[in-house]
């Protein structure tokens, strides 16, 4: 029977390569998904080197000394082998030390924060997740879309991302990593989608009642052309997202139908990373936040020129 | 604020049929449960042997049962949730809104971990760690008791949430924001804060108590490198209890003085931030997975050592690899957010340090597997339920070092492929070791053997269940399902959602086998009768004292000499000898201290939910004034008188001497 379960096992994982070609992590449409992708089978397979013995070694050992089999050698007080523990430590130190190695590599390689290299200038799209949609501001377009997202392949996009309310993790499983939404912070996130295409996107972190619905469709469009049509089209329809409008859509709504913005109010991303902060200092105006930065700016400065001059006297003392 | 604080009618879910019909379920089985303790006349011996026992091994006893109970609970959970997501496809809303499903996921986890796995755990530990050191009792006795009820009145306020009000929506982790009052301004997560808070309370004095019974009480000669196999790994994981749970219980406190007095620890605004609370939880939280797994690996090792009929393989090992493992555990928890965007030096080290993890573990399973080299192993349910681990948890510890890939955690994260995995390690891991320990232990605990065509019916239930429920977890996992959604819309999912339905159905065959197989023991626990007290030819002293033990355990305290202490004794002709004369023997009596104050705690913890504020006040003081009345009681012992003892004694040896020969 343990031997079926085994087969039950190997059918799975065969089944389980076939069936990634139909979406999901293992069909991947962008670098990152595939850098993925591989890491995760060239781990796998360095893991089977030991898996596979272990499982059979525990049938066969299971088998070959059972109590019914009294011809084999019985050595009821043999408890130690140095060899053997060698062994046994051995093993499993060294393929950790290689995974130890992949991993550190690997780990730096897909940083999300960092940008992808060598794929020229990325767009740029704010992230907001929402009880339960998603909003994408685009800040060099200009525009906004809650629950769709569209950007040309072969350009790296760099997300910034937060949340206005609870946790959300943004995910689009097709093109590799995924990051939490947290209010009040901006995580960041770099992906590319190397081929056109409709991607389903989603909250991987759940938020609260409406969190199954919060799915996007995450759209590669062939060319950057294709991409600037897509957005003039939406910049004539108008619809302007104001910050009221925006505590309007922040009310908790359950699947949300797609809405195009062809208006933003400007720093409308900012204001939301920022409206907590706003609350604790007691004032309730953006603007004078950004006057405050302002003068912590100038604060700073003033610092520097002290110091300065406290340098250029005590040189003064020197003469 | 009104009288009754929060409450009104409300509060019952009478609106729920699935709720209504589980009510006046609980009602019948419970008025025929106290009908039938009446008809018997059984309250007084419910009263006096067991509720204010203080016996080590009734306590364990009385964990198993509470442990059982609540795993029908949170498997009827599992059963809910597998079968919402197989009928609530293909856009279908299925049978159980987000409301109800999200208080139902929520319920499972904490229950499954809390008030399954860890009194099970601690109940085994129970029974067997203080017979395995040659001890009579644990160190401080009345605390046990009181351990037990603390664990008992989280459990009874989790199914009070049943029936009144609700059980958080936030999942088991129960991550700010969402878990603040803004977000979730009803009742359920106080629920959640004060059944995890009295249970945590009575886990952590019961980890304090074990460790001082290992470390004050072994029996003479029993050094620590002597100490048996199981009783180490209890001791790693009692470390580890006394080591994390102050902090869950610091940052329960924390998020209590959010959401009651209006503290901002891990809000969004007023300089709050949820990411404390996350790396606070998972400082606790990933030790507690190797707390509920550690002893499973000391059962395994004793189990093997047992049925192969040969020492441990690599007992120094061992012991060095477990408290490895122990270690580890406490510089890992960050793996539990790798996409909370911390830098690439930071996820790359807390991954590193989880797959060293798996270094001290792989050594393990590579010394069970010698232990069974030229053994003579006999395949009973025990062993079963042991093979069946070792292959089931190697798959599991593979899944587990991908996840802990930073890079390949980007893509797994949250997803089914974690769910599969974690259940892979904790039921194939700590449940299985859990279940071989109950048929092993057990004839030592009632006396009787288990039967075991029905033992071994429930093993196959059980694992060819696991991998048909599991294993398309991983599938959907790799298709980019994530976890706690209520319903799906892509049909490429649903084959594996029925089989994974399919598989939890035939894991619950596997329960209800269970059940048979206590039943039918039960019947004919004349022929299954153990007169032995070793009834599997045991190497360690609790195979040294009779079936069920005595209330002292051992009429002499044993002298040690070898790691398998009672083989041996059986060895050198020390077992089963009557002495001419025994001394008296000094027990501790039992006291109703340790129900009593659980009972008001459960008050003053049902009050604070509630917001009752007088009746807090009222059950805080009640356990109070319980606590110091016990503190100046001095009437708390007595002597079992030699007479008894040499009677017992004589029947036992002789017994025993019998059983050897035949």
């Amino acid at each position: 029977m343990l031997i079926r379960n085994l087969c039950n096992i190997a059918l799975a994982s065969i089944v389980l390569t076939l069936s990634g070609c139909k979406g999901g992590v293992l069909d991947p449409k962008g670098q990152i998904g595939y850098d993925e992708k591989n890491l995760i089978i060239i781990a796998t397979v360095l893991m089977l080197l030991v898996v596979i013995p272990v499982i059979v070694m525990t049938l066969y050992f299971a088998w070959k000394y059972r109590d019914s089999r009294t011809h084999e050698i019985y050595a009821p007080k043999w408890a130690h082998s140095t060899k053997i523990e060698a062994v046994v430590w051995a093993v499993p130190i060294l393929i950790v030390l290689v995974l130890g190695v992949i991993t550190w590599e690997s780990t730096h390689r897909l940083d999300p924060y960092k940008p992808l290299e060598g794929k020229g200038e990325h767009i740029t799209v704010e992230v907001v997740s929402l009880n339960w949609k998603w909003l994408f501001i685009y800040p060099e377009q200009g525009i906004a879309t809650v629950n769709e997202l569209v950007f040309p392949a072969n350009v790296p996009v760099e997300f910034k991302i937060t949340s206005e309310s609870t946790m959300n993790s943004f995910f689009i499983p097709q093109l590799g990593s995924q990051i939490y939404s947290m209010a009040g912070m901006q995580t960041k996130l770099h992906l590319i989608a190397d081929e056109p295409g409709t991607f389903k996107g989603i909250s991987a972190n759940y938020s609260g009642a409406g969190f199954s619905g919060m799915k996007f469709n995450a759209i590669a469009t062939p060319t950057q052309a294709n991409f600037d049509d897509w957005v003039s089209n939406i910049k004539a329809q108008g619809n302007t997202l104001t910050k009221d409008g925006y505590y309007e859509l922040a009310e908790p709504t359950e699947n949300h139908p797609v809405t195009y913005y062809g208006n933003v109010e400007d720093d409308l991303f900012h204001t939301i990373l920022m409206k907590f902060m706003v609350h604790m200092s007691g004032k309730n105006d953006i603007s004078e936040m950004k006057g405050m930065e302002h003068k912590m700016g100038e604060h700073k400065d003033h610092s520097g020129h002290s110091d300065h001059s406290a340098h250029s006297s005590h040189t003064q003392g020197e003469e | 604020m009104s009288f009754l604080g929060k409450i009104t009618m409300d509060a019952i879910p009478l609106h729920d049929p699935i709720l209504v019909v589980t009510m006046i379920g609980i009602a019948i089985g419970g008025l025929v449960l106290l009908g039938l303790i009446t008809k018997y006349k059984k309250w007084g011996i419910l009263w006096r042997d067991w509720i204010t026992s203080v016996d080590h091994k009734r306590l364990g006893i009385m964990y198993i049962i509470l442990a059982l109970i609540m795993l029908f609970r949170g498997f009827s959970d599992a059963i809910l949730m597998r079968s919402q997501l197989a009928l609530a496809t293909n856009g279908s809303p299925g049978y159980l809104p987000p409301e109800h499903y999200d208080q139902i996921f929520t319920a499972h986890g904490v229950i499954m971990i809390i008030f399954m796995a860890m009194p099970f755990m601690v109940g085994l530990m129970n029974i067997i760690l203080p017979l395995q050191i040659g001890a009579r009792d644990v160190a401080f006795p009345f605390l046990n008791n009181l351990s037990f009820w603390l664990t008992a009145s989280g459990a009874i306020l989790m199914n009070i949430s049943l029936v009144f009000g609700e059980f958080a929506k936030t999942g088991w982790v129960a991550y700010p924001p969402l878990s603040e009052l803004t977000f979730s301004p009803g009742v359920g997560v106080d629920y959640y804060i004060w059944a995890l808070q009295i249970s945590g309370l009575g886990t952590l004095l019961t980890s304090v108590n074990f460790l001082v019974t290992v470390f004050k009480m072994r029996a003479p000669g029993m050094t620590l490198m002597k100490m048996p196999i199981f009783t180490w790994t209890c001791t790693w994981a009692n470390i580890l209890i006394a080591a994390s749970f102050p902090i869950l219980t610091a940052v329960l406190a924390m998020l209590t003085l959010d959401r009651y007095m209006d503290f901002h620890f891990f809000t969004n605004d007023l300089g709050g931030n949820s990411m404390m609370y996350i790396n606070l939880f998972w400082a606790w939280g990933h030790p507690e997975v190797y707390i509920l797994v550690l002893p499973a690996f000391g059962i395994f090792s004793e189990i093997i050592s047992t049925f192969t009929g040969k020492r441990l393989f690599g007992y120094k090992s061992m012991i060095y690899a477990s408290g490895a493992i122990s270690i580890l555990g406490f510089i890992v928890w960050l793996h539990h957010f790798f996409t909370m965007g911390s830098s690439a030096n930071v996820n790359a080290f807390f991954g590193v340090m989880t797959m060293i993890i798996a270094v001290p573990t792989g050594v393990k399973l590579f010394n069970w597997l010698f232990t069974i080299y030229r053994g003579r192993l006999r395949i009973t349910v025990p062993v079963l339920w042991t093979l069946g681990f070792m292959v089931t948890f190697t798959i599991g510890g593979m899944t587990g070092v991908l996840l802990a890939i930073p890079g390949a955690d980007y893509v797994l994260h949250n997803s089914l492929f974690l769910i599969a995995h974690f259940h892979n390690t904790i039921i194939g891991g700590a449940v299985f070791g859990y279940l071989a320990g109950f048929a092993f232990w057990f004839p030592k605990a009632m006396g009787f053997k288990l039967n075991e065509k029905w033992g071994k019916v429930s093993f196959w239930c059980w694992i060819v269940g696991f991998f048909v429920a599991f294993m398309p977890l991983y599938v959907l996992g790799f298709l980019g399902m994530t976890r706690r959604l209520n319903h799906t819309n892509t049909p490429e999912w649903n084959f594996w959602l029925y089989l994974a339905a399919v598989g939890a159905i035939i894991i619950m065959f596997g329960i209800i086998a269970q059940v048979i197989q206590l039943y039918v023991s039960f019947r004919d626990r004349e022929a299954l009768d153990d007169k032995t007290g070793d009834p599997w030819n045991g190497h360690t002293l609790e195979w040294a004292s009779t079936s069920p033990p005595q209330a002292y355990n051992f009429a002499v305290i044993p002298h040690v000499d070898d790691i398998d202490a009672w083989t041996d004794m059986k060895e050198k002709g020390q077992a089963y000898v009557t002495k001419e004369s025994y001394s008296p023997i000094h027990m501790p009596k039992n006291t109703s201290a340790g129900v009593l104050m659980g009972a008001t705690l459960t008050i003053f913890c049902f009050a604070m939910v509630w917001h009752i504020w007088w009746l807090a006040g009222a059950g805080l003081i009640g356990a109070i004034a319980v606590f110091i009345k016990r503190c100046y009681c001095n009437d708390v012992d007595y002597y079992v008188q030699p007479d008894e003892i040499l009677e017992t004694e004589k029947a036992f040896n002789l017994s025993g001497r019998e059983g050897v020969k035949a």
